[in-house]
């Protein structure tokens, strides 16, 4: 089973992609973290828009500049605030935001963990 | 006079659920275990009349009859016939109608079928089932009419939205109605059952057809929504975490953890106020969903026109249902003793749960948080996309493992076998993982354990289907498709995000582009006149440079003159092993257009797999009759 | 029903998020930058549509009162419509200082644009790619920012300029 598995997986490797363009990588994944001021709910990379495409030229100039993609976002969000990014920075306004689904996670797993302990303490009872 | 019709037909349903909430609360009192022969009959007509209701809007829509304000906005005569009629449920109001129409469908089903049930707790649900029939009646009547006339009647329509005249698109929003809206009659039967004081493995019986019903059709439309957004959309994705996507996600959750758990009570009758708490949650949160989606207060790619007085109704509606149900919860809340160990299926059952509630609880905080921050300190973020996968993907490694796991363990308590061929199974998948990075390329230790977890679940499941050709044990089949299609979807969206090869470019008539092994040939461009739009049809040619293999995609600009309206339609070629996809659009003032290219491996086999989910739970359903 | 502390704790929290929903209600979903009025802005040089060798940069500017930075081009509807509220400024009040930016155009038809509806503008700049319009905070055309001698924005107007903001600006740069 497990050898027809592995050749079902070698004989679609006949595609080529085994480099990428680093740069167009980078600059994909920076357009669709950005969001399109002017169009309702899309980011940079899908968006057709004359906005989409200045923003797009004037990252293009940044990466080549060599900047980092939090320099390049710090720059977009000091010209156009917050909202620019999809990616809510980790400030004082944010922490609430990336804290909370882990501290339901560890409360969750706090819950089952007394559950079962009660029916072991039950048990021994 | 269809207007008269229609509303007539609507203000008699709601004089028969004032009868019906009526007629039942005085059989609540009669002893005995028959419900009156009357409430069937008012029963009945109320279905007969709804159903018709609709019938009378499709007809409508069909015959282009404008003197109906919700035809006159949302259609045109040049429409084809059969956007004709889904342009019945494509708009606010008419979709409005088919939840009320699904209400009552359920309301009469659960009725009928659950003759077995104690009277009192069916009374109840209908009670309970009525009082939200009302409730988005009132809605409907006072504010989304679909039935309002106008005079004098317009000679034409103002068309319908040409990205909604796509057939994966006019089946969408039924099949999540049957999911979002089916999920009432558990909330009303739930409500039933804390009052009437029902025993779990009753009530567990009593909803389970339904939870999967519901199941099922919610994770068939949002699969038909993401296949649609990947098709029509021109982005290449096929989920965006986007409130209304979002809003359909929220109940899948809270469903799914429900399905599971109804599993624990209906075998142990243990769990029976978490399940409580569960069949209230999603029909809670599908009214959430549909009021943050149609109150206009997110912004979304998908929102139907927004209104503020949608809101408030919604909203009021929506408060009275959760502080209601909260009390009654709290009033006949009584603390249950739980009696398995750790390495038990319950446990596993409850881990389930856990990650479920985890998940919801995620998107529905990246959905809200904009809008608390927003209120309490004027400062506008966004959640996107980012948010929403870095939080969630790195659980759903350990969830797939537990996934493949769980099942093996028996109620109550199990043996520790289970351990070696755990261990066996997890080096399999790991000597895959690394055959996957010698051949294509490495990639980041998250990518690593979802790879691996992954396969894991995969070669579980196929470990598991092999002994299910030999015991032929039908109640396993199901869970065994499902899981196995969930292994998959995560796997075959791992391969497809980490080696898709994507380039956004600028390119005249007449250019050539070369970008990773492809040469991509800008031949021309060629205009043509449609019935309702004019298309500007670009011809590319693409050569495969490893293998010389030649294909051509045309990708359009689509300009719409009712609405004026420009979309964009992508050129895809759908093999098995890949997906080649290119978009163009128009770079204002200028010769040049901008073009993205997408090749995308394995595209298919996240439908197939997706779609393999959604069959084990029909297959499921089509068991029920087997199963005692 | 025992009233305990988790139940009070419980109906309170979802009585709150009620309550957020319905003040959300009343918000505007629509995005504009409003909140960057009150950063500054910085760091840019402009290049005079007909003249490559003139510039203009921050410096200059701080030696204004005001100056109102306005981004239009020739082949922009509403911004023949605001263009008339330009001319007035530019006429009456020596305080404002008045930059044009030619966002994505032709210099000969902007040239032409001016000529035809008058030049109220003490130095055109040229943003032939838009590239310069983002470093501004701009998104839309036409756009405008009023500055003080500070380089800090105290205004901001998307969309074409209208009564009640041509009198906003006489109030505030009196």
């Amino acid at each position: 089973m497990k050898v027809k598995i592995l050749f079902f997986i070698i004989s679609f490797s006949f595609s080529g992609h085994l480099f990428s363009d680093d740069s167009q990588t980078k600059l994909l994944e920076i357009y669709k973290n950005l969001r399109c001021l002017v169009c309702q709910g899309q980011s940079i990379a899908d968006s057709n828009s004359d906005f989409a495409a200045t923003i797009k030229l004037v990252v293009q100039d940044q990466v080549q500049e060599g900047k980092t993609k939090d320099e390049i976002y710090s720059f977009l969000i000091s010209k156009y605030g917050e909202w620019i990014v999809y990616q809510p920075t980790l400030s004082k306004n944010n922490f609430l935001l990336w804290i909370l689904p882990y501290v339901v996670f560890f409360l969750g797993g706090f819950l089952i963990f007394f559950i079962s302990r009660k029916n072991k303490q039950n048990k021994t009872n | 006079m269809l207007s008269n019709i229609g509303i007539s037909l609507v203000v008699l349903v709601l004089i028969l659920s004032f009868l019906i909430i009526y007629t039942a609360s005085i059989d609540l009192k009669i002893s005995g275990q028959n419900i009156k022969g009357k409430i069937y009959k008012l029963s009945l007509y109320q279905i007969t009349f709804t159903i018709l209701s609709f019938f009378t809007l499709i007809i409508g829509f069909i015959n282009s009859d404008f003197s109906l304000i919700n035809v006159y906005e949302n259609s045109h005569t040049t429409k084809p016939l059969f956007y004709k009629i889904a342009g019945t449920w494509g708009n606010h109001e008419g979709s409005l109608l088919l939840w009320v129409n699904i209400l009552v469908i359920f309301s009469y089903l659960f009725l009928v079928f659950n003759y077995t049930h104690d009277k009192k707790f069916r009374l109840y649900t209908l009670i309970f089932q009525n009082i939200l029939i009302l409730g988005f009646l009132i809605f409907l009547l006072i504010n989304s009419n679909p039935f309002n006339s106008i005079y004098p009647i317009p000679v034409e329509g103002l068309g319908l939205n040409p990205i909604l005249q796509d057939p994966a698109l006019a089946i969408h929003p039924p099949l999540l109605y049957v999911g979002f809206v089916g999920c009432s009659i558990y909330f009303s039967a739930a409500m039933a059952s804390l009052l009437s004081g029902y025993d779990g493995k009753l009530f567990a019986r009593s909803i389970k057809t339904w939870v999967k019903i519901s199941w099922c059709f919610q994770t068939l439309g949002i699969i038909v929504g993401s296949i649609w957004a990947y098709y029509e959309l021109g982005w290449g994705g096929f989920w965006f975490w986007d409130p209304v996507e979002n809003a359909s996600l929220l109940p899948w959750f809270a469903i799914t953890a429900l399905m599971h758990s109804l599993l624990v009570l209906e075998k142990r009758n243990t769990l029976y106020f978490w399940v409580i708490i569960l069949c209230l949650s999603t029909f809670i949160l599908s009214v959430t969903g549909t009021f943050l989606v149609r109150s206009g207060i997110l912004n979304s790619v998908h929102t139907f026109a927004s209104d503020p007085s949608r809101g408030i109704y919604i909203l009021f509606f929506l408060s009275i249902m959760i502080l209601s149900s909260l009390t009654i919860f709290f009033l006949k809340y009584k603390k249950e003793n739980y009696n398995f160990t750790l390495k038990s299926r319950e446990t596993f059952i409850l881990v389930n749960n856990w990650f479920m509630v985890f998940f919801l609880v995620t998107v529905l905080i990246g959905m809200l948080y904009p809008i608390f921050l927003d209120v309490l300190t004027n400062v506008k973020i966004s959640v996107g996309p980012p948010f929403f996968n870095i939080v969630i993907i790195p659980l759903v490694v350990p969830f797939m493992v537990l996934m493949a796991i769980g099942p093996k363990f028996g109620w109550v308590k199990s043996k520790d076998k289970i351990f070696y061929k755990v261990l066996f199974l997890i080096l399999g998948a790991i000597v895959i993982n690394l055959f996957i990075i010698y051949f294509f390329g490495t990639y980041s230790l998250l990518s690593n354990l979802i790879f691996i977890a992954a396969i894991f679940l995969i070669l579980h499941s196929f470990l598991d289907i092999k002994k299910f050709i030999k015991n032929k044990r039908n109640t396993e089949l199901a869970r065994i498709i499902s899981h196995l299609g969930f292994g998959l979807l995560v796997f075959f969206i791992g391969i497809n995000h980490q080696f898709s090869l994507e380039e956004d470019f600028n390119l005249k008539v007449g250019e050539t582009k070369k970008t990773y092994n492809y040469k991509i040939n800008f031949n021309n461009i060629k205009i043509k006149e449609n019935k309702n739009y004019k298309a500007v049809i670009g011809n590319f040619k693409l050569t495969n440079l490893n293998n010389n293999l030649v294909q051509y995609l045309n990708p359009e600009i689509r300009i719409y003159s009712n609405p004026e309206t420009l979309t964009y339609e992508a050129a895809i070629k759908t093999k098995i092993t890949s997906d080649l996809y290119l978009t163009m659009s128009n770079v204002s003032r200028s010769d040049y257009y901008n073009i993205k290219f997408q090749n995308k491996p394995f595209m298919v086999w996240i439908w197939i797999s997706a779609l393999m989910i959604a069959l084990g739970g029909f297959i499921q359903l089509s068991f029920k009759k087997n199963e005692n | 029903m025992k009233i305990s502390i988790t139940k009070i704790i419980i109906f309170s929290a979802v009585i709150f998020v009620l309550i957020i929903f319905w003040q959300g209600l009343k918000k505007d979903k629509n995005y504009d930058t409003k909140s960057l009025i009150g950063s500054k802005i910085s760091n840019f040089n402009l290049m005079e549509i007909n003249n490559v060798d003139q510039y203009i940069s921050e410096e200059d500017l701080k030696k204004n009162k005001y100056t109102l930075i306005n981004f239009f081009a020739s082949w922009c509807a509403p911004c023949r419509i605001e263009h008339e509220y330009l001319l007035n400024l530019s006429n009456k009040y020596q305080q404002i200082k008045i930059i044009g930016i030619n966002f994505k155009d032709k210099k000969n038809n902007a040239n032409s644009f001016l000529k035809e509806l008058g030049n109220p503008y003490d130095f055109v700049g040229k943003d032939a790619d838009g590239k310069i319009s983002i470093l501004f905070g701009i998104y839309g055309i036409p756009e405008s920012i009023l500055v003080n001698d500070e380089l800090t924005v105290i205004k901001k107007i998307v969309g074409p300029i209208n009564q009640i903001q041509f009198e906003d600006i006489l109030k505030i740069t009196k």
